[in-house]
């Protein structure tokens, strides 16, 4: 038992503690409320906090004007296709890397690790070569398929640490229950894996959805997700704040929630568990 | 362990996994070696034949290498060291005992899933202007002439922006760091009359070790091809432009691709220098 | 049916042979536990049986074909697990379930065995809870359920009882005893503690380092053990050993003479010590005497009533009549 903590201590604690957390979220905190300010209110003088007349125009116009539909859904289409796609690729291989393990395993873990290492610039030009060729530049399909090559390290590496936590006794009572190996898979592993293979998606979707060098290099115009829609803001048209604050909390929003749900995996994840 | 029939289909199963990512990996990596061997300019005669190390050598001579090396350092350094530093101070605070305790963590975690070019955009206009950023406000509150960050204190800015993207990953991983000390030992510490500098310094510094080299080593393969805070401020003018940067001006901007992969060929074995040391103990912890 | 033949079976991990050339026949209906210390091979041989494990070389007859490419699922055994492995995300009901649902068997037959085996094993309130909500004996008891439901032709038990405490270790003994008992099964049973050994078997196989040291009925082991792994494996408190002179009076070059076999007095006797440690269980005493110039300790046993005290010296008389006799080779002299 941890010896009790006077109020007093427990009062400065939270109070310092809230000044820091609101610091450090008061950007995003001022861009969310920005959105809700006219073009002359987010830029009056003093700044106005909260006495300022609430609008929602500024979303109707970016909607209108730059048709923020479409690159959310190529966004969508572009994290949850990497995702869902690298998943689909990852299971089986950290199945076999968790309850088949070979003198090999951890070097060939190691080296899809290292892939995760590669520095993208160093491969700029022979993706967007390849990309050219294959007529794959500026297309959803193609970004589906680099970034779930770029996050599927991060992805079997989740998996394997999950399903390890799974008893291989529990499988080899399911072989010897007369299971096979898809019955095995279906009914015993995954539902038992479930909460381990719903952080890696939630995860693995945020850095999908927040990869801001692919999708930058290898779109135009049909393929940009919402990471190339805001940069197209850093023109002029960025001196427009309250427009630019719409566009910017419609592209958080979804992931700022999704985010928050994925705190305890996020150290598991980012660290390799390294960390634990 | 297990049978001969099980390790075949094991085989199998992570043949898909294995192939791809050879693939990712050897594909590109030929090309780019291919490349910085030639003198290839896609938009000015095309493929010029080979030139031997000639880009190798131009690359690291010419006038913005050592400046490049230079941002490149300082950006990575500047970000490592105030993430690392408020990212202690941070967990041990977070990990007192308060209210609220679950929403302080929150808010302080938010920055870490904004997207780049969001974070870069919202800093450079709504903060930094000279004129209508809410800095520029806060200067002339206090009397001061306002500062035009991102040309005046370009690399100022930008590890400001970068720093506040990664604290929270610092923080975060400290703060899991800290929560795993054993308070007895604190406590022991505590009954054997070391004062709260002390215990910190010869126990909680110490667990930390471990936590704060992996968060040193994760940020600097991540900070060295930081782009899109770049690319939506500065445009790598004003002195930002990092070695990521000038490979992707000279590959995409200028098309001189045999000069760029060189430099790429550089930038990878930078990462592989770091990466070793990181892949180290994760491989370490594997066999626990 | 259930005749397990195992013929010159070998197993190596890489180049370390852990099971060397092993021959051994389980008849129809036995009751058999292989015992041995912990890393000797016992539970690889099972698993070699269960079909998790390959064997290296030689072959596996279950009830006369050979079974030894046959996969764990087919070959008709079940086995209950030192951690139960129970499914955590099924109810007891869906976990006794399973095996009959791999089969294909039809719902309403496996609704009556289902039934049956809740019945035999006390779990009928417990079938729609989680393994989460149930304590370590009705766990244990769910999986001896999943491996009855589904009437193979053996059981095999990797240390069923090692993670339950000593009382319930014991009632779960019982039971288990009396399910081969009811259902005449072979059943195969691994464990490092000689007591369940003793208790349940029909047939003890005492492994070391892989190899058989002895098979036989509990009292042959006890009486007439082959060698001193054994004599020393088998019985509680462990058997004295005694080197040097006095085992050469006997023409051996250790003789053995468990506790329960040397009379203590305290005016007369063959050989005389100082009384160390005494271990009071109420029925019976265990003295650990010191300073006979025989071992560092002899242990004996004496009636619960007998009240020597530390430093006492008192003496002992060996039954000649069990005293075990081994050579140099540590083989017994008959």
């Amino acid at each position: 038992m941890a010896r009790a903590v006077t109020t007093r201590r427990k009062s400065l604690n939270t109070a310092l503690a809230w000044a820091v957390g609101l610091l450090i979220f008061f950007p995003i905190l001022w861009t969310i409320l920005t959105s809700f300010k006219t073009e002359a209110q987010a830029i009056a003088s003093p700044p106005l906090f909260l006495n300022f007349n609430w609008t929602l125009e500024n979303y109707a116009i970016v909607q209108e004007r730059s048709d923020y539909m479409r690159f959310l859904w190529n966004s969508v289409i572009i994290a949850g296709g990497s995702t869902i796609l690298g998943v689909i690729i990852a299971v089986p291989a950290a199945w076999a890397m968790a309850f088949v393990p070979s003198k090999r395993t951890k070097d060939i873990l190691l080296w899809m690790l290292s892939t995760k290492m590669l520095p993208a610039v160093g491969v700029l030009y022979p993706i967007y070569l390849l990309f050219i060729r294959l007529g794959l530049l500026d297309t959803r399909g193609g970004l589906v398929v680099v970034l779930m090559l770029i996050n599927l390290p991060i992805i079997v590496w989740m998996l394997y640490t999950y399903f390890r936590e799974i008893p291989g006794e529990i499988l080899e009572a399911a072989r010897m229950d007369g299971a096979t190996l898809k019955e095995e898979i279906l009914y015993v592993l995954t539902p038992m894996a479930i909460p381990g293979i719903a952080s890696t998606v939630l995860l693995n979707f945020i850095l999908a959805w927040n990869e801001a060098f692919w999708t930058l290099n290898l779109t135009a115009v049909d393929a940009a997700p919402l990471t190339a829609f805001i940069a197209s803001y850093s023109s002029p048209e960025g001196l427009f704040f309250a427009k630019l604050s719409a566009a910017s909390t419609m592209a958080i929003a979804p992931i700022l929630i999704l985010g928050w749900f994925s705190q305890k995996q996020l150290v598991r994840g980012l660290t390799f568990g390294a960390v634990k | 362990m297990a049978t001969q029939h099980s390790r075949s289909v094991a085989r199998l199963m992570m043949a898909p996994a294995v192939v791809l990512l050879l693939g990712w990996m050897l594909v590109p990596l030929t090309m780019t070696l291919y490349f910085s061997f030639k003198k290839y300019l896609p938009l000015r005669g095309g493929d010029l034949g080979w030139v031997g190390l000639d880009n190798y050598i131009r690359f690291v001579s010419s006038s913005s290498f050592w400046p490049a090396v230079q941002a490149t350092l300082v950006i990575v350094g500047g970000v490592l060291v105030i993430t690392v530093v408020l990212g202690i101070l941070l967990a041990m605070l977070l990990d007192q005992p308060m209210w609220g305790q679950g929403v302080v963590r929150i808010l302080v975690i938010a920055p870490f899933f904004v997207m780049p070019t969001v974070s870069a955009l919202v800093w450079k206009n709504m903060f930094m202007d000279p004129v209508n950023g809410l800095l520029a406000h806060l200067w002339r509150f206090f009397g001061a002439e306002p500062i035009s960050w991102l040309s005046e204190a370009s690399m100022t800015s930008i590890i400001m922006i970068v720093s506040w993207q990664w604290l929270p990953f610092a923080t975060l991983i400290l703060l899991t760091a800290i929560q795993s000390l054993d308070s007895e030992q604190l406590e022991a510490a505590e009954m054997d009359g070391a004062p709260v500098l002390k215990r910190f310094y010869h126990i909680v510094l110490p667990h930390l070790s471990r936590a704060i080299t992996i968060v040193i080593l994760i940020q600097t393969i991540f900070l060295l091809s930081i782009f899109a805070e770049i690319f939506v401020t500065t445009g790598g003018a004003f002195g930002t432009r990092t070695l990521t940067y000038l490979i992707f001006q000279r590959v995409l901007e200028s098309q001189n691709v045999g000069l760029g992969s060189a430099g790429g060929v550089y930038a990878i074995i930078l990462a592989n220098i770091v990466a070793i040391f990181l892949m180290r103990i994760v491989g370490k912890n594997l066999d626990a | 049916m259930g005749r397990i033949q195992l013929k010159s079976v070998t197993k190596s991990f890489g180049d370390v042979q852990v099971i060397p050339p092993l021959d051994l026949t389980i008849q129809d209906g036995e009751f058999t536990v292989f015992v041995g210390p912990s890393g000797c091979g016992k539970s690889t041989l099972l698993r070699l049986i269960a079909g998790l494990e390959d064997i290296t070389s030689g072959s596996i007859d279950i009830d006369g074909s050979d079974a030894t490419d046959v996969p764990p699922a087919k070959r008709g055994l079940a086995m209950v697990f030192q951690s139960y492995a129970l499914y955590p995300h099924m109810t007891v009901r869906k976990n006794i379930a399973f095996p009959l649902r791999m089969a294909k068997l039809d719902q309403a037959e496996i609704d009556k065995r289902v039934e049956g085996a809740a019945s035999v094993l006390n779990l009928t309130d417990y079938l729609d809870r989680r393994p989460g909500q149930l304590s370590g004996g009705q766990r244990q008891r769910v999986a001896i359920g999943r491996a009855i439901v589904r009437e193979p032709a053996a059981f095999l038990f990797d240390e069923p009882l090692s993670n339950l405490d000593a009382a319930l270790r014991v009632g779960m003994r019982l039971e288990i005893s009396e399910l081969h008992e009811r259902l005449a099964t072979t059943m195969i049973y691994v464990t490092h503690d000689q007591v369940e050994a003793m208790t349940m078997a029909d047939k003890i196989v005492v492994l070391q380092a892989g190899v058989i040291e002895q098979v036989g009925s509990p009292l042959e082991l006890y009486r007439t053990p082959r060698n001193l792994f054994v004599a020393g494996f088998i019985g509680s408190p462990k058997m004295n050993f005694i080197e040097g002179e006095e085992a050469a009076k006997h023409g051996a070059h250790t003789i053995g003479i468990r506790p329960e076999h040397i009379a203590v007095s305290d005016s007369e006797g063959t050989w005389s010590g100082v009384v160390g440690v005494s271990e009071h269980l109420g029925s019976d005493t265990f003295f650990h005497i010191h300073e006979t110039g025989l071992a560092d300790t002899i242990t004996v046993r004496a009636d619960g009533e007998v009240g020597f005290r530390h430093g006492d010296r008192i003496h002992l008389t060996p039954r000649a009549d069990v005293i075990h006799r081994f050579d140099a080779q540590g083989l017994r002299i008959e």
